[in-house]
């Protein structure tokens, strides 16, 4: 169903009053309903307090494009970046039901309030001591904003503590992604991006590595301040653990088939400009009979991980790394699974 | 079941791979980097060459060649080949010997090491006490007579190297027999030459540095004879009937010396300073060659006066009244003499001088009149201009092949017709499969045709487009002009010459159709020149045409070099490659694409502003398109201002650093001691090192977006006929890339050819593709219905490849630095890709389709991509799957102008610059490899010539 009514932009009210007005125009007054918008980036983006209230009707152009659905069945994941692609995967799921996997529902905060820029991932399977982050570049305007250099760092080896190259984070760039997360620091050693090893690599190739992976990049950092690390409760308190003890020993296949599946996932699309009309994303070209078996072959590969290990994930609404643990500590095991995608600052 | 699937573990394909592929570094063609000293072997006809890196070249006929590396990569000091011998012996500049030997080896012969030495004075003696200083391996083939600084000559067994130590020729056993007023201790110290006796093996030469020369006899352990020289002696040498012998000084004079049998001590014959009377430069090394005509040739190295000509390389030979001083373009290591090397004959008959000088090989024809040069067939000057570009063209046709070498030949008048004298050794290789063309681009505006078939490097042909245009320099104005009675009668040699006129003229890309003898060059201030091949000289106006890739851009202002000034009117061009349109870009940005297609007539060239297309049968500009971003400022002021600007303030830098050393250092070597300098200057040192401690390199990470800097620099051009608009109906079609990771295609629409000058060439934009990670795109190509890469324009047409298959769907490959990528054709979609970079930090330099025949069965081959890496590590990736097949690391990272001079060719093999002047072959492929296979046989003579030498031994010591 649409409705078309006019706001005045310059006094927009209070969200009370435009979520009455909603259930007004619609006539639907006793039910409950989730209010999204579109952004200028085509995303879909929630309304449900007066900041983001006034944030959409400031976007407005001069049309504002407003969602209603009933909370009952509403799909969160409908929210947030990548949401073009987002819904291919669920059609593909779709398309090989037994691949599907059930992500139940438990809402404790409104996470798809926000926008995700950064997340700290893998936990259960990561040492203490080392951090693995992801920066989503899509869908903000801040610079990712560090620099790295090459550094040493002392190692135990079988012969001994040995002092080894390694590449370190060196500058934030104020204002940048990377400072505003608050996961990264200067003289954290980076020691994985993307789910390669970075070790006996140079700096350069370092660099470009995380240049090509800009717009979904996961450094995996070991923090120069020790102190601020995950604190675990239990190992396998994790609903992934039924992976994630077989992936202990040897992970890197199963993250790396992990990661290069997320990073698929929000891989952006080239563009294509047809005979100087419209700019449009370039789709995937269905597999064509004689090359299915190559291409089958790549998307079996794609699909063990997503079943062999899921990936969990941390909420981290502040910026101070002192409350991540706590974040932690209130989660409940089977919450890991269902965010796959991590969490969450807003704008 | 997914590790079954996997790549690579397919054991089928495994087995083929090993068939298909195979990397091996086969030859280095050119001149050898710093050549540090030179050998030669009459008895093999071989020659040796020693570098300051340690390696040793040995170069006999055309093809027959073999190299070896000092694991030390130590300066080459001297080489030595032993007498009769497939051996020879090199000192390096850490003082050791080593005893290098050609050994047969499976039909070919191989060079290598055998022995290692250094010689060991007794405990607690200084170390120039054995520090050698010259060597003389003697005829008996067994020892090697060892001078030292210390004046001590000793004596090592060969091939064992031990020291004979009762056999050592001490200062004072030479002392004992030559009255003291005369000499002291220190006449006898350091040993400048040695040289064995022609006629009599037991007598050798001993010369001194201080001017004593002694003739010692080997069997009674005494000096018969003693010379003594006034000058500090550089060079000994006997002339070839023993009566006498000459020595060459410091003071640039030389000096004849009768050998009588009475002992008294002689007096010289003759003493020349034959650039006198003003004080002259060292005569480093002389010989005396003895002719039938009775006058003989006297050639000397060095001896220039000081004052006016001491900058000369110079080699001089005077033969009776005929003198020339050959001006080398570069310091001159050595030189040898090619002569008679039959004993019995009476005369030495020289017939070739061979000079190595820094740069380059010359060798001059001593039996022609006007004494000409010789054209080498190896070891050519590739840096004679710095090469700035190259080009290789596989299988070149037959007429064409043979049209290029009779232009070539046109320019090769002034070079001597005599047979190539240095001639060792057979070259077995097979004939090479077929005929390949490198063409190399350098900074004088020069391009130069090498035949790159085989294992010699071989100019073929020399093209100029410097007569185009106007240069300060013309090239009328010959500054080498001499008057007939000059002193001394210098004469230039040699084509070393790395000074430019002009930056501008620099070629910066070429591309030649070898069915059409079409040829494109474009250079360095925008220029593009299109050229066909004319039998004939000619004298035409070359059409010029401007293309102003800015368009209706405004307000910009290009701060870089102005375009080249042409040449009005008719101009004059030799037989060759004559250029009929000149199109100017502008801004005269240096071009950094181009493409020919001979078929549509077309060329299409690309700076940092945009590309162009240029119809060259009509002679008229189709389109142009700009590419520059708005906000890009930096590739509008000019070619890389500020980066230049950048680089100039680090010079600066440095060089106030260094200034500021230097001062530091005169001030207080006036009064303070040297190790209170040292110590300052470690503390400078260790200043420096800490400062770059502090301020780390740092890298900034960040995504790529569109307002980067030169993101319009077009860095790839292609011609396709393929399904641009519909997939019923294939056009031709020009696609561009760009550093910012846009690709551009335009349809175009050329006329019958029939209606070919009557109706325009129109072209159309039809689809422009961003790529998202906006990486510089490398490489275009389309696969036809086969997945077969197209053909080049008229292979078809000339029955060498099969026409592209139609029917079946096309499809795009872009490669960008970071990734690989196939999209459908006509509507683009993203089939496949791999990334490259994301995984594995390396990013695309070079890439190539090569085509891959197996080892095993004649009639597989297949077409695969060849990849070079920022790293240096070249990979072959598989058509159209995108699979990476094998890598193989090539060169080293560290080695930037050698990955960026990197050239593949079309059936995997590949050349890159080891140094200016040299590039190294690789092969990729099990089938085509081109490399020496030679044998060096130990010729039949030596057994006449052992008897010969043992009866000139009994005859000597009868007298």
């Amino acid at each position: 169903e649409f409705r078309r009514f006019s706001l005045e932009r310059s006094k927009p009210g209070k969200f009370e009053e435009f979520y009455g007005l909603l259930q007004h125009v619609h006539k639907i007054p006793n039910v409950d309903v989730l209010v999204g918008y579109t952004d200028i980036h085509g995303d879909l983006l929630p309304i449900n307090n007066d900041d983001n209230y006034h944030k959409a009707v400031s976007t407005a152009n001069p049309l504002l494009r407003i969602f209603i659905q009933r909370k009952e069945d509403a799909d969160y994941s409908a929210f947030g970046t990548d949401t073009v692609t987002r819904k291919k995967n669920v059609l593909s799921n779709v398309l090989r039901p037994d691949n599907h996997r059930k992500k139940p529902h438990i809402v404790i905060s409104m996470p798809q309030d926000f926008r995700p820029v950064s997340s700290i991932i893998d936990v259960d399977i990561l040492p203490e001591t080392h951090r693995r982050v992801r920066l989503y570049k899509y869908g903000t305007d801040k610079p990712l904003g560090f620099y790295i250099r090459d550094g040493s760092s002392v190692r135990v080896t079988p012969h001994g503590l040995e002092k080894v190259p390694g590449i370190f984070i060196s500058r934030l760039v104020p204002g940048g992604l990377a400072q505003s997360t608050g996961l990264l620091a200067v003289n954290d050693e980076v020691l994985e991006v993307n789910g390669i090893e970075v070790s006996g690599k140079s700096l350069d190739q370092v660099t470009d590595m995380m240049i090509a992976n800009s717009r979904n990049l996961i450094i995996t950092v070991r923090p120069a301040n020790q102190r601020n690390n995950v604190v675990r409760n239990s190992r396998t308190s994790g609903s992934s653990g039924q992976s994630t003890e077989s992936s202990l020993p040897s992970s890197t296949p199963n993250i790396l088939g992990n990661l290069l599946q997320g990073e698929e996932e929000s891989d952006e699309e080239d563009i294509i400009i047809e005979d100087s009309g419209e700019p449009q994303q370039i789709p995937k070209a269905a597999p064509a009979s004689e090359s299915i078996e190559s291409l089958s072959q790549i998307e079996l590969l794609h699909e063990s991980t997503q079943n062999g290990f899921l990936p969990s994930s941390e909420m981290n609404l502040n910026h101070s790394t002192g409350s991540i643990s706590m974040e932690y500590e209130v989660q409940e095991p089977g919450r890991k699974s269902l965010e796959e995608d991590g969490t969450i600052i807003t704008l | 079941m997914r590790r079954f699937l996997r790549p690579g573990h397919d054991p089928v394909r495994e087995r083929l791979k090993r068939d298909l592929f195979q990397f091996n570094k086969t030859v280095e063609h050119g001149f050898p980097h710093q050549p540090s000293a030179l050998g030669y072997s009459p008895f093999l006809r071989l020659m040796a060459i020693g570098t300051r890196s340690g390696a040793i070249k040995l170069y006999g006929a055309p093809g027959v060649e073999f190299m070896g590396l000092h694991e030390e990569n130590n300066t080459v000091m001297q080489i030595h080949f032993i007498p009769d011998q497939c051996q020879l012996v090199t000192l390096l500049d850490d003082n050791s010997l080593h005893l290098w030997s050609l050994k047969q080896q499976g039909g070919t012969s191989e060079l290598r090491e055998e022995h290692r030495f250094t010689l060991k004075g007794p405990p607690g003696s200084p170390p120039s006490a054995t520090q050698v200083t010259a060597v003389l391996p003697h005829s008996s083939r067994e020892v090697l007579y060892l001078g030292t600084e210390s004046g001590n000559i000793f004596v090592v067994e060969l091939p064992s190297f031990r020291v004979l130590e009762d056999r050592t020729i001490t200062p004072e056993a030479v002392l004992q027999r030559i009255p003291e007023d005369n000499c002291n201790r220190r006449s006898c110290e350091l040993v400048e030459a040695l040289r064995e006796h022609p006629k009599n093996p037991d007598q050798i030469l001993i010369g001194y540095s201080r001017g004593l020369i002694v003739l010692w006899d080997l069997q009674n352990n005494k000096a018969t004879h003693h010379f003594l020289g006034s000058q500090q002696l550089e060079n000994l040498f006997w002339q070839r009937d023993g009566s006498k012998f000459i020595s060459c000084h410091y003071d640039g004079s030389y000096s004849q010396w009768p050998v009588s049998s009475d002992n008294r001590q002689s007096e010289p014959l003759e003493n020349t300073v034959p650039y006198g009377p003003f004080p002259c430069k060292a005569i480093s090394k002389i010989y005396w060659q003895t002719t039938k005509n009775g006058l003989p040739y006297i050639i000397f190295q060095g001896g220039m006066p000081r004052a006016s000509y001491g900058d000369r390389h110079s080699i001089s030979v005077i033969h009776g009244s005929q003198q020339t001083a050959f001006d080398f373009t570069s310091r001159v290591i050595d030189f040898f003499i090619i002569f008679s090397s039959d004993p019995a004959a009476e005369f030495d008959d020289p017939s070739a001088l061979v000079v190595l000088a820094e740069e380059e090989l010359v060798v001059i024809d001593l039996k022609s009149a006007g004494w000409p040069a010789v054209h080498p067939p190896y070891l050519a000057s590739l840096h004679c201009s710095a090469i700035t570009c190259s080009h290789h063209v596989s299988n070149i046709p037959l007429k064409l092949w043979e049209r290029i070498i009779s232009a070539g030949s046109k320019q090769n008048i002034h070079y001597s017709s005599m047979p190539w004298p240095i001639d060792g050794g057979t070259n077995i290789a097979p004939d090479p499969p077929q005929r390949d063309l490198l063409l190399t681009g350098h900074e004088d505006g020069t391009v130069r045709f090498w035949d790159a078939s085989g294992v010699c490097l071989h100019l073929l042909y020399k093209l100029s487009t410097v007569r185009v245009f106007l240069t300060d320099a013309d090239p009328n104005d010959n500054m080498n002009t001499l008057g007939e009675d000059e002193w001394p009668p210098l004469r230039k040699v040699g084509t070393f010459d790395p000074y430019s006129d002009d930056p501008r003229l620099g070629i910066q890309k070429i591309y030649l159709c070898k069915y059409s003898g079409y040829l494109a060059v474009a250079g360095t201030a925008g220029q593009v020149l299109v050229m066909e091949l004319n039998d004939e000289d000619a004298e035409h106006v070359v059409d010029h045409a401007e293309a102003d890739l800015l368009q209706d851009q405004e307000g910009y202002r290009w701060k870089g070099h102005e375009k080249l000034k042409t040449r009005d009117g008719p101009v004059q061009f030799e037989a060759g490659f004559q250029p009929f349109v000149l199109v100017q870009c502008q801004p005269p940005a240096v071009v950094t694409s181009l493409a020919l297609h001979s078929e549509w007539k077309l060329v299409a060239f690309g700076t940092s502003h945009g590309f162009g297309l240029f119809d060259h049968q009509q002679k008229r500009l189709v389109f142009v398109k700009c590419t520059l971003h708005p906000s890009d400022q930096l590739a509008l002021e000019g070619p890389l201002s500020r980066v230049k600007s950048l680089k100039k303030s680090l010079r600066q830098s440095f060089r106030r650093i260094r200034r500021s050393r230097v001062s530091s250092r005169k001030r207080r070597g006036g009064g303070g001691n040297a190790s209170e300098v040292q110590e300052a200057n470690a503390k400078f040192d260790q200043d420096v090192l800490q400062e770059m401690e502090l301020a780390p390199v740092q890298r900034k990470i960040e995504a790529r977006s569109a307002e980067d800097s030169f993101t319009g620099f077009v860095r790839t051009l292609y011609f396709a006929d393929t399904f641009l608009r519909d997939s019923s109906r294939h056009c031709p079609s020009l696609w561009a890339g760009t550093n910012g990771g846009t690709v551009y295609a335009f349809c175009l629409r050329v006329p019958p050819a029939e209606r070919r000058m009557d109706e325009p060439v129109r072209a159309e934009q039809a689809k422009e593709i961003q790529l998202m990670h906006r990486a510089p795109v490398v490489g275009i190509l389309v696969l036809d219905g086969r997945s077969t890469p197209l053909p080049e324009p008229l292979e078809v047409a000339h029955d060498l490849s099969k026409s592209p298959d139609m029917q079946g769907s096309h499809q795009l490959l872009v490669v960008s630095e970071e990734q690989f990528k196939v999209f459908t054709l006509p509507k683009v979609s993203s089939k496949l890709k791999l990334k490259l970079t994301a995984l594995e930090g390396c990013r695309v330099r070079k890439v190539t389709v090569a085509n891959f025949g197996s080892c095993k069965t004649d009639d597989y081959s297949e077409n695969d991509l060849a990849v070079l890496t920022n790293l240096g590590d070249i990979q072959i990736i598989s058509l159209p799957f995108l699979k990476l097949q094998i890598r193989y690391p090539c060169i080293r990272k560290e080695d930037v102008s050698g990955i960026a001079s990197c050239v593949f060719t079309k059936y995997g093999q590949g050349f890159y610059l080891i140094s200016p002047s040299e590039f190294e072959r690789f092969s990729l492929s099990t089938k085509w490899l081109v490399e020496p296979r030679c044998i060096v046989d130990v010729p039949e003579v030596t057994s006449n010539n052992h008897v010969h030498k043992s009866g000139t031994e009994n005859a000597a010591r009868k007298s």
